[in-house]
């Protein structure tokens, strides 16, 4: 059996990347010769040493913003933040600076870059270390989002975000590469993943399930318990939420007719109500009951393993609330 | 500034009685054996988040504070055990949010990262490196509106100076005079990265000169040395001369955080520093100049050892909040357990 983890997939996107093109460089903290908190960088160094990987101080708005610097230039950073919720720290550069590179100069500049982010809550990191800040970034014109939920995914999803012509924000849930999504080792070929291309995980008939990022494996464990019942759902995972697959989730919606979106970030403004005010908008002739949203409850992320269970859109919450809106769409949105 | 690093470490142990020496020990010693504790609480189950042990780091922590006055206020980093206890924070409570029960310092909601003890004008560790550097500023800032003589202090390691947030603190506390201590626990390493790899200065405290503002070297090892400089800095501040950086010099045990087995430091480094723990400095100090008697030091450590082991059967009996006490406290006024929609 072939032993080949998220982390392997994005540790092996780099260094094909890197391999391909020269321009492409990592910058980050403590990316070089420690290969990062979380052993995703490992054995690059060895490699490709430190012209390719600029192991950086802790300054995040300097290490943003020299990738976008360096991208104006003719080069092809992978920027890294070790968490995405650093990210904030580099706001000025991705959303004033980057962003809007080509849009400000009438097309004359442009920025490609890749911002990495490691997001989600996982192990009780607490409320500066756990937020799924995702749809913050899909609110800002100019920004590309892309949120694997598989290690082939993860590779050739991070292939395309390197090649890509505008700035990419690469997000990498915790909880898919500690433990036994960690470094392992085995190489798998993929090829470059298009955005803007959904995938379904599982066929079904009676609801679409979105999800992505680690909320994609809750909802397939659902999805598994309500087929027992009689319940059959179709787990759709867009995998880049800036471009969205749209067309791929409205043939969803033609044959099941109803439309649930499950995502770990709170559900006041995250990427949910998008989906679903655009479904509401264009799907509203094949939909037979409202649309719901499972998130995160509208809390900071809590340290005590209890309150940060019980945060999070776990199994049991999508299963509860996808059954509810097969059998009683209407009860279920009061208590929701 | 190796002429600070002898004029600050030059030992005035008779600046204090065997009484005070006896309680800077004390506190000390309660840092270490705590941190011991927490690594093998953790190591069986009862600490779930990330532990930042300060192991090494003690007598900053003790000396910054035994210079400080009661209304004075504090901010830390995410290496903040040591900083709360040498303001004299509860261990009880602490190891309570570090087992994330209901009755911890944060209720369960914060851990490690952000501990706070409000009664002690403690604001609270940080998950952000240099989080904690503008919230001192800002709250020196209140403190000299409303005409106090309180001043702030805030703690954080080299790897932070590199931060945006430590310049323009440091400029703007500068350029109005705000009573805060910069202090900065230069540890030789952020993370994984030696000082000399992600800096070219050799003394964070040479920063200060960028801004305007007074920058001192100190044996970060040398409890009373760091007591002087603390004691100098906060009489400026107090009488409106304004912030000071101190950089104390000191050197982690442990790795960065708890499991890192800290490889990419040489062995001769790590002994070198070990020959200069200040758990082994002091109580020569307080024996050659104080005259303090074995019995004495024994029994410091004997005590803090019978209260840490209370305090840990204390805490492993408090209860764990419910999954629903996740909602309180998102709002000042949403406290019916409700999370506003
Ligand atoms: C804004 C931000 N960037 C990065 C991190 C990750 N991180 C946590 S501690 C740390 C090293 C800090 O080094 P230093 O300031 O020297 O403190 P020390 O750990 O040595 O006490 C880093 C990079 C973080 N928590 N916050
Ligand atoms: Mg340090």
């Amino acid at each position: 059996m072939t032993n080949f983890t998220f982390a392997d997939g994005i540790r092996q996107a780099i260094a094909e990347e890197m391999d391909r093109d020269p321009a492409v460089f990592v910058i980050g903290e403590d990316v070089g010769e420690s290969g990062g908190v979380f052993g995703v960088t490992k054995g690059l160094w060895d490699r490709f040493g430190p012209d390719r990987l600029w192991d950086s101080p802790i300054s995040e708005e300097a290490i943003v913003g020299a990738a976008v610097g360096a991208s104006l230039v003719g080069g092809r950073p992978i920027a890294e933040i070790m968490f995405s919720d650093f990210s904030m720290l580099a706001m000025d550069m991705i959303v004033n600076q980057a962003a809007k590179t080509h849009y400000m100069t009438g097309g004359k500049l442009s920025s490609p870059m890749v911002v990495r982010m490691i997001t989600g809550t996982n192990g009780s990191t607490g409320a500066q270390h756990s937020q799924s800040l995702e749809s913050w970034f899909t609110h800002v014109p100019g920004l590309k989002v892309v949120a694997p939920s598989t290690p082939e995914d993860a590779k050739g999803l991070l292939k395309s975000a390197i090649r890509d012509p505008d700035p990419v924000m690469f997000f990498e849930h915790k909880g898919l590469y500690t433990g036994r999504g960690g470094p392992a080792g085995d190489v798998v070929e993929v090829d470059p993943i298009p955005f803007g291309v959904g995938r379904i995980h599982r066929a079904g008939t009676d609801v679409t399930v979105v999800s992505y990022l680690k909320t994609r494996e809750y909802a397939l464990a659902a999805a598994e318990t309500l087929a027992e019942e009689g319940i059959s759902c179709e787990v759709f995972d867009p995998r880049t939420l800036v471009p969205f697959d749209y067309e791929g989730l409205r043939a969803s919606l033609e044959k099941t007719g109803r439309l649930l979106i499950a995502h770990e970030a709170p559900a006041r403004g995250g990427f949910g109500a998008e989906i679903a005010a655009w479904a509401a908008e264009n799907c509203h002739d094949v939909l037979r009951s409202p649309v719901m949203r499972v998130g995160g409850h509208n809390t900071p992320i809590p340290y005590a393993p209890v309150m940060e269970q019980f945060v999070l859109p776990m199994t049991e919450r999508i299963t509860d609330s996808i059954r509810a809106l097969v059998q009683n769409p209407s009860r279920q949105l009061q208590s929701l | 500034m190796t002429d600070a690093l002898t004029r600050t470490t030059a030992r005035t142990a008779a600046g204090i009685t065997l009484e005070e020496g006896l309680e800077l020990l004390r506190k000390m010693t309660l840092i270490r054996r705590f941190e011991e504790r927490a690594a093998r609480l953790r190591a069986a189950g009862f600490i779930p988040g990330f532990l930042h042990p300060c192991s090494g780091q003690e007598a900053v922590a003790v000396g910054i504070s035994a210079a400080l006055r009661k209304d004075d206020v504090l901010t830390s980093n995410h290496r903040g055990h040591g900083h709360l206890m040498g303001r004299g924070a509860d261990p009880a409570q602490m190891y309570a949010e570090l087992f994330a029960r209901s009755t911890g310092y944060n209720a369960g909601k914060g851990g490690s990262l952000h501990m706070i003890d409000a009664d002690l004008g403690f604001l609270g560790a940080n998950g952000i490196v240099g989080g904690g550097i503008p919230l001192a500023t800002g709250a020196a800032l209140q403190l000299k509106r409303r005409g106090s003589e309180a001043v702030a202090v805030t703690y954080f390691g080299d790897g932070a100076s590199n931060e945006g947030a430590f310049h323009e603190s440091l400029n703007l506390a500068a350029l109005w005079k705000l009573p805060v201590l910069f202090v900065c626990e230069n540890n030789l390493y952020g993370e994984f990265t030696r000082q000399s790899e992600h800096m070219v200065l050799e003394n964070v405290a040479d920063r200060a000169a960028a801004y305007g503002l007074p920058g001192v070297v100190v044996d970060g090892n040398d409890v009373l040395a760091v007591k002087k400089v603390a004691e100098e800095a906060t009489e400026r501040a107090r009488s409106g001369m304004g912030p000071t950086l101190i950089e104390a010099k000191t050197y982690r045990h442990k790795g960065h955080f708890e499991g890192d087995m800290a490889r990419y430091r040489p062995k001769e480094e790590v002994e070198a520093w070990l020959k200069r723990d200040p758990l082994l400095l002091f109580p020569e100090v307080l024996r050659e100049e104080l005259g303090a008697t074995d019995a004495e030091l024994d029994a410091v450590r004997e005590s803090v050892e019978a209260q840490l082991d209370r305090d840990i059967e204390w805490a492993k009996e408090q209860p764990h909040p419910t999954p629903e006490d996740a909602l309180r406290h998102v709002y000042v006024d949403s406290h019916n357990g409700k999370a506003l929609r």
